[in-house]
């Protein structure tokens, strides 16, 4: 198993926040990483630093042994990284159509593709011509989720899909993720469901405070609860 | 959280017709107003031809307002150089352009028009690498790059063109006007009116039918989205900012003929009037900035004529208005 993604000692200050600090992390190849922790522990810091969002101020990230930190998010996105934010940032003046239009950025929509991923989201097919904004905030997740996968990615970074969605939204949207990484896909996932995260990763990083506390495999912490209470001061129990 | 049935229709987007009824109820309110439905005509042409020609300045403004975040105090100087070019063709062609054949006329304006659309465009892409290249998402910075970028164009256009206004006359066949009973409709004004109206409905078209007006929309709203999907929006700045500047160009050369005369401080008053309109209009709205750009012109005509000593203060009375009816402009297309 290859790591597609590694970060090593990556700093990131915001002004004269100094966010991330010294963070260490391997995404391997094809498999679902779970990037868990409390609300400012540097989780979205962390992916929109990946995506260059937010410069790192020293470190290395490599995608695919390739450097990445000093390249524009441009760049990283033309080297296969799909990016689904916090905010779902759907263009709501635009159709569903046109925001997938312009996310299939290498030629015209595939028809097979869209075919796929309107199984999951039939919502999509329905409001095709519709304004995105005029969408209910779990149809803009499924459209910001079919945003990044209407081509195929290398590696997708996905921030927290299921805030704020109801329940049986979660559900689809967890079966949607489980088939996007049955088809081989490489996924690092910030989320504060637990449920959800013990659902899809296959390992797990705790973040602290700008920095990694704890890596290990998804499994084995769904399984501790003292170390869910120590790590995220909640259990999974208690979280259900 | 409510989410739609499956079978539920979506709710379909409520079509935002008052800012579009705005103008039409305005210019129905002069008519009594006004008196003689002659004079009420030629207001209303008048204003509408106005409002093409600030509209055709202003698009590019809103554009590089809304998708750019950049404030450009500088636009006047791309309406004066657009015009002095103008002037480098159509002077030495005067005589073409006096004669009494629309084709001879044409034959001179539409080269005179390209020309200074293509300077004023190229002068845009100087500016924004050298000017505002260096001041992305700093405002101050920005003004002040931009406001001293206008006074260096215009002390530039005094040196080599002179203080003196050099008078411009309209193309013979442009002269006069359509009579229509007792109304007298200025041809010039409605040529201003069809090439407001096609730089409105070009705009339109690429806007919504091109995946360059998706990404010019898209970036409109969220610029770092379409970053992270892949494309160079620096790139798509610099499109708009030289397109924006080209139009400028064109406006300056139609307000030049509209004026019959150039000046390097031409773009003064008009720069006011220009930031009004993208103001009220919605930061990168182009439909608004065209309902505003009618707007603006009507105030300033019927103001003019029923309240000629409100005239100055009349459309910063309509910015204050129409902010406090809707405080992000008549169509809102950025959160800015």
């Amino acid at each position: 198993m290859t790591d597609l993604l590694k970060l090593s000692g990556v700093h990131t200050h915001i002004g004269r926040y100094h966010i991330l600090q010294g963070i260490d992390l391997v995404v391997p190849q094809g498999q679902t990483t779970m990037l868990l922790g409390r609300n400012g522990a540097g989780k979205t810091t962390s992916l929109r630093t990946i995506m260059g969002l937010w410069q790192a101020s020293s470190g290395e990230i490599t995608l695919a042994g390739e450097r990445i930190e000093a390249r524009t998010t441009p760049d990283i996105a033309r080297l296969g990284v799909g990016y689904v934010p916090e905010s779902m940032a759907v263009f709501s003046d635009l159709t569903v159509k046109e925001n997938l239009v312009l996310a299939a950025r290498d030629g015209p929509l595939d028809d097979k593709q869209l075919d796929w991923i309107f199984g999951f989201f039939p919502a999509l097919r329905r409001f095709w011509l519709s304004r995105a904004g005029s969408l209910s905030g779990g149809q803009k997740q499924m459209l910001s989720i079919a945003r990044a996968i209407v081509e195929p990615r290398k590696l997708l970074l996905i921030d927290e899909p299921t805030k704020g969605l109801a329940p049986a939204i979660v559900m689809a949207l967890i079966e949607c993720l489980k088939e996007i990484k049955r088809k081989g896909a490489t996924i690092l996932l910030v989320e504060q469901n637990f449920f959800a995260a013990r659902e899809l990763g296959d390992h797990v990083l705790v973040m602290d405070n700008g920095t990694i506390v704890h890596r290990g495999e998804m499994a084995a912490l769904a399984a501790d609860v003292p170390l869910q209470e120590r790590l995220l001061g909640l259990s999974l129990e208690a979280h259900q | 959280m409510t989410e739609l049935a499956a079978n539920d229709p979506l709710p379909k987007p409520k079509r935002d017709l008052a800012p579009i009824l705005l103008p039409i109820a305005l210019a129905l309110a002069m008519i009594p107003l006004v008196g003689s439905t002659s004079s009420w005509v030629t207001l209303t042409v008048a204003s509408l031809a106005m409002g093409m020609m600030i509209f055709i300045m202003a698009s590019g403004l809103t554009l590089v307002f809304g998708l750019m975040d950049v404030l450009n105090f500088g636009h006047g100087a791309f309406i004066a150089v657009g015009a002095y070019i103008g002037t480098l063709i159509l002077l030495p062609f005067a005589a073409a352009m006096q004669a009494d054949s629309l084709l001879a006329n044409l034959a001179v304006l539409v080269p005179a028009i390209l020309l200074a659309m293509a300077v004023s465009g190229a002068l845009g892409l100087v500016v924004e690498r050298v000017l505002i290249l260096p001041v992305y998402g700093q405002h101050l910075k920005q003004i002040l790059m931009t406001t001293g970028g206008l006074i260096v164009a215009e002390q530039t256009m005094y040196a080599i063109w002179g203080p003196a206004i050099i008078p411009l006359p309209l193309p013979a066949s442009l002269r006069g006007s359509f009579i229509l009973g007792d109304v007298a409709i200025a041809k010039y004004r409605v040529l201003a009116m069809l090439v407001g109206l096609a730089v409105f409905i070009a705009i339109q078209l690429v806007l919504n039918r091109s995946k360059i007006g998706l990404l010019i929309r898209a970036g409109v709203e969220n610029r770092e989205m379409v970053e992270a999907l892949g494309y160079r929006i620096r790139r798509l700045f610099l499109g708009v900012f030289m397109t924006g500047s080209a139009l400028a160009g064109l406006g300056g050369v139609m307000w030049a003929l509209y004026r019959e005369q150039v000046h390097a401080s031409m773009s003064d008053d008009l720069t006011v009037l220009i930031f009004i309109v993208v103001i009220i209009g919605g930061l990168g709205s182009i439909g608004g900035c065209f309902i505003g750009a009618i707007l603006v012109a009507m105030v300033a005509n019927y103001g003019g004529f029923l309240v000629p000593k409100l005239a100055l203060v009349s459309n910063i009375l309509l910015m204050v208005a129409i902010l406090m009816w809707r405080p992000r402009g008549l169509y809102a297309v950025t959160s800015r």
